[in-house]
């Protein structure tokens, strides 16, 4: 209808026409610049107040004492740190808080520099202490719709001790004395899986510890390593299928970038499973751009230790290339980029046609970030050979496109671009270039020929759809 | 030509399945959709020969096309030739049902359950439970998660042995290595334990549900909850303290607040589920510390129920469980911290008032609701009067209305339009309970400040709440208090205001009646069509249009018809177009 018009004053309706529903806030203004009104929150979820007040026994300090009577002291400190605090009532226990920070600052210094006191019995004490310390069920998100990129995170409410705790755990584990196989007797699967779980803390500065203690773990408990891996895989495909909500992948990436890097080869099964069945829909995620570099930094450590995975990689991400989402259509491109960096000429063969129908997809988008983004792909040089030594069959599926935005895209630079391109290919096969101008017009006029006789094939196609469905109310006749 | 079974020669399958192959993944999720289309040219043998051989050779796609094959296939049976030949679709089905992506996978579950119901039962358990079995020990997760969606649709129709094939792939399911599975197990347990005999409901779920419900992952045992409310349905009331309460009891105080939201918010239904004993032994002290939990998310889900919990009490010492157990922790609510725990509770907090009686309510519920009333978040205050009509059964509205103005004021004047629009739509209610003189002296006022407010939203909203406020109190009182303020609204030098007159006139006309109409109304319209602004004028077209029905034969004639014609002629197109539709529809020409 021709009611609600646009020019004024008769724009009559420019009201809101949103559904009445009650919102919190009005939903105009941006959301960072309602966030920035509020204090930083925080939150912890680690502590049920008892209601009762705190007491712990100050013990005299561990240097104080003569060193055969240290491991024991030192044992008693653990057991006083098991104590947990409640940092959301901020006037509670205040003096037994600062004990408690005192020792474990003594705690970390004594496992750095000491010699010796690592007896059996500490193990458990050390593993009982940092599980009471660190395992606990993260608070829910103070907003529901907690969107990493633009809301500043919830703050984890007992750092001042849980700092503490993880830099005295990181020391133990670093410490010469340490030895995995008395310690896996304590740090097993069950401690593992709570250690992967608390990745989804939203405090970074926590995530950043527990990915140098996981790094560690990793690194000395051979046993453990598989079970890392299969854990890390189930939280990457809930993250994928389920619930897209997950803090901590970055970090999890980033270990994995330094995993990938130590396989033997040849690939185990199991690793190219994760490569093509995890790591690869990891792309399909809404909040990729939190953790796209280390993504695309595993892949091109996959793709280094083995070219032969660069074909389904490719597929892959072709497979799950962006359609509405022009910012990450650009992140595509950047990581298609790093991967074409390494590919081996062979390799680059075998997937040069279903990529470059995709990139004169991308040459032609009208966003011209994105178009700009699959145009620089010409200045790389590595990538302008491989071109180059193929351009019979890349010139023909590239050339439409090229040709038709030299002469429609709105962005004049990206035009400016195109000529260079459309030169580039003319210098390299000018035969073929001129082929290929000269069949343009008739090329088109046979795709709009194709689609002229599709319509119709469908066309027919319903009617007797039409026919049947009168003569038989859908159902076939036999 | 085309006979019953296709045509050859008119249809290759050559070129439909060019379209099913097209490189253009639109014009590829086209021709899928229109597969049934393609079956019925090529017939149902064809279909079953070559179409579904190479669909289920081909599925490599997008995601997006896949999805659609998946529904497609659950309405395929006639295309195939009929349930006899309903296996035939399983191939692809099952392919379907193995894919990454959850939602081409729950479709194809969906599709395959569907289908299930057409099979006879040899055909179930020669075709469909093989693969349910297939896809149980599946290698990847996937195939194994959505076999857990099908044992119940094949189950009550299998023979025995086949039974108990599938409890042991169940139960194998519910200790499946990755959590994914275990969480499909655990959200299909209820459904599974539905078709069960009662004998293995007792021998094997119960220990599947506790299994569940102590898992290492909070996933899943907050998944075991919902299916606490299934499985306890189905057990006699004398078994369900030793088998179900532990659990529940466990549930209910889980270090995980997921699993204690879970319990918080299927609490009606558990309630419903063990019985009134059992409620009133555990339930009501597992309720009252949800509503003190930690978590303001459990508080909140918790505060939700606070109605419905107390309603389905047993009536014995329903009011001495409230008074006593529950009314305390509701005061503390009042003045939780947490802004989404106080709205949850003011949205039920007044339907305690039918349950509590008059003296209840007037001694310990309105001091509730006046608090409420206050509360800093216009979320609490409009809960609250969003329900007043339960207070109003049992107390009358009276005992409130001194407290009522001012939070009605403020959350009119809110800075929020939403939160205007919220308020105006309980304008009707809050009439009719607090009778003509009240609303006359104190909101009549807030309801003509809305017609001009800077919202479109807003001022269309206070166009209806005029004609229900009209509808409630007559025409008579439409004309002493509002039709004067509005027909005096056509002279105000802002556009927007004009066209609000004559927004209230198409609404109010029909409530007035005839006499207001003709009399009052339509000399101002009329008067509106040699304004200035063109969207006055045609507006003026659709008003006449709309009023017409209203207005007697000789005024259309003698007085509309003259100036729609004159405006038939106006130099804008769209005053010309709607005077002419005006017209037409009037019968004026």
């Amino acid at each position: 209808m021709m009611g609600d018009r646009p020019s004024p004053p008769r724009a009559m309706s420019s009201a809101p026409t949103t559904s009445p529903s009650v919102d919190k806030v009005d939903g105009f203004s941006r959301k960072s610049v309602r966030k920035a009104k509020q204090k930083r929150s925080q939150s912890s979820s680690q502590f049920r107040s008892q209601g009762k007040p705190i007491e712990l026994t100050p013990l005299p300090l561990l240097k104080d004492v003569p060193g055969v009577e240290q491991p024991e002291l030192f044992l008693k400190k653990l057991q006083q740190c098991c104590t947990v605090f409640d940092f959301m009532d901020t006037l509670s226990d205040l003096k037994m808080k600062e004990y408690k920070r005192s020792t474990l600052n003594e705690l970390v210094d004594y496992v750095t520099v000491s010699r010796g006191y690592l007896t059996e019995q500490a193990y458990p004490e050390v593993v009982k202490m940092v599980s009471q310390n660190i395992f606990r069920t993260l608070p829910p998100s103070d907003s529901n719709e907690f969107d990493p990129e633009e809301d500043e995170p919830t703050l984890e409410a007992s750092w001042p001790h849980l700092q503490l705790v993880y830099e005295f755990f990181i020391r133990f584990l670093e410490s010469q004395e340490f030895q995995p196989s008395i310690a896996k007797k304590y740090i097993d699967q069950k401690f593992v899986l709570q250690l992967l779980e608390l990745f989804d803390s939203e405090d970074p500065r926590e995530r950043d510890y527990l990915k140098t203690v996981l790094h560690r773990i990793y690194g000395k408990f051979l046993g453990l390593r598989a079970f890392i891996r299969k854990q890390i895989n189930n939280i990457f495909l809930r993250f994928v299928y389920e619930t897209e909500h997950f803090n901590g992948v970055a970090e999890l990436l980033e270990i994995l970038g330094s995993i990938i890097n130590g396989f033997a080869l040849p690939l185990k099964a199991e690793h190219k499973q994760f490569l093509v069945k995890v790591l690869i829909p990891l792309h399909t995620v809404r909040s990729l751009s939190l953790f796209h570099a280390q993504l695309a930094y595993c892949i091109v450590q996959f793709l280094e230790k083995d070219p032969t995975l660069t074909e389904p990689v490719i597929r892959g991400l072709l497979k799950f290339w962006p359609k509405t989402c022009s910012q990450k259509e650009v992140m595509f491109l950047g990581e298609l980029e790093e991967i074409l960096d390494v590919i081996e000429p062979t390799q680059f063969v075998k997937i040069q046609e279903p990529l470059f129908k995709q990139i004169s997809r991308c040459v032609s988008s009208p966003h011209f970030q994105v178009a700009e983004r699959a145009l620089y792909y010409w200045n790389n040089e590595y990538i302008m050979s491989l071109i180059e030594e193929n351009s019979s069959v890349i010139l023909p599926i590239m050339f439409s496109s090229l040709y038709r935005i030299s002469k429609e895209h709105w962005n004049p630079a990206i035009v400016a671009l195109v000529y260079n391109v459309l030169k580039a290919f003319m210098e390299m096969n000018s035969t073929l270039f001129d082929e290929l101008t000269a069949t343009y017009k008739s090329d088109r006029q046979r795709e709009k020929k194709k689609e002229k006789e599709r319509e119709e094939l469908w066309k027919k196609l319903e009617d007797l759809e039409l026919k049947r469905g009168l003569r038989s109310d859908g159902i076939i006749p036999t | 030509m085309a006979g019953a079974d296709g045509d050859d020669s008119l249809y290759p399958i050559a070129v439909l399945i060019d379209e099913l192959r097209n490189e253009d993944v639109q014009l590829r999720l086209n021709s899928i959709k229109k597969l049934s289309t393609i079956a019925l040219a090529l017939g149902v043998e064809r279909t079953r020969t070559e179409l579904l051989p190479f669909l289920t050779d081909t599925i490599y796609d997008e995601d997006e096309v896949l999805l659609a094959l998946a529904e497609q296939l659950g309405n395929f049976t006639m295309l195939v030739g009929g349930p006899e030949y309903v296996h035939c679709l399983l191939p692809p089905l099952e392919s379907l049902a193995t894919v990454e992506e959850t939602v081409v996978r729950d479709k194809a579950v969906e599709s395959l359950r569907k289908i299930s119901q057409e099979h006879s039962p040899v055909d179930l358990e020669v075709h469909f439970e093989p693969l349910v079995k297939r896809l149980a020990s599946g290698d990847w997760f996937t195939s194994r998660t959505s076999a857990c969606g099908l044992f119940s649709v094949c189950y009550p129709r299998v023979s025995s042995t086949v039974k108990a094939e599938i409890r042991q792939h169940f139960r194998t399911l519910c200790s499946d290595d990755t959590p994914m599975v275990r969480r499909a197990a655990a959200s299909k347990l209820g459904e599974f334990a539905k078709v069960l005999e009662p004998e293995y409901v007792k021998s094997d779920i119960i220990s599947l549900f506790t299994a569940l419900a102590s898992d290492e992952q909070d996933s899943v045992r907050l998944l075991a909850v919902e299916a606490c409310v299934s499985i306890a349905t189905l057990l006699p009331q004398e078994d369900l303290e030793t088998l179900v309460m532990p659990t529940l009891r466990q549930a209910a105080e889980d270090k995980s607040w997921r699993v204690r939201y879970m319990v918080a918010d299927k609490f009606s239904e558990l309630q419903k589920a063990v019985g009134s004993e059992i409620t009133k032994n555990d339930l009501v002290p597992a309720f009252q510390n949800l509503l003190k939990d930690c978590e303001a998310e459990v508080r909140a889900a918790a505060a939700n129920k606070v109605k419905e919990f107390c309603e389905n009490l047993p009536e014995d010492n329903r009011e001495q469980i409230i008074m006593t157990h529950i009314l305390p922790c509701v005061k503390e609510l009042v003045s939780d911290t947490n802004q989404h725990v106080k709205s949850a509770l003011a949205s039920v907090i007044m339907g305690l008032s039918t349950i509590l009686g008059k003296d209840n309510t007037i001694e310990h519920l309105l001091p509730l609701f006046l608090a409420q009333l206050k509360d800093e978040c216009p979320e609490v205050r409009l809960n609250i009067i969003s329900n007043l009509d339960c207070v109003n059964e049992v107390i009358g509205i009276r005992q409130l209305s001194q407290s009522l103005l001012p939070a009605i004021v403020e959350l009119a004047e809110d800075a929020k339009w939403r939160v205007r629009l919220a308020i105006i739509e309980y304008m009707p209610l809050l009439a009719g309970q607090l009778g003509v003189e009240f609303f006359d002296e104190k909101l009549n006022t807030l309801c003509m400040a809305w017609l001009i407010d800077h919202v479109y939203a807003i001022r269309e909203a206070a166009t209806c709440n005029l004609m229900k406020l009209v509808e409630k109190f007559g025409a008579e009182w439409a004309q002493n208090t509002i039709v004067p303020k509005v027909l005096g609204m056509a002279n105000d030098p802002n556009y927007l205001h004009r066209m609000t007159t004559l927004f209230c006139i198409n609404a109010l006309s029909e409530a007035c009646g005839q006499e207001i109409t003709t009399k009052q109304m339509l000399p101002v319209v009329l008067k509106m069509s040699n304004d200035q602004v063109a969207n006055v004028r045609f507006n003026v077209a659709k008003s006449l249009q709309k009023i017409g029905p209203v207005l007697d034969s000789n005024a259309l004639q003698t007085e509309v018809k003259p100036v729609l014609e004159k405006l038939a002629t106006d130099s804008d197109m769209d005053v010309k177009y709607f005077a002419q539709e005006a017209i037409s529809v009037l019968a004026l020409a």
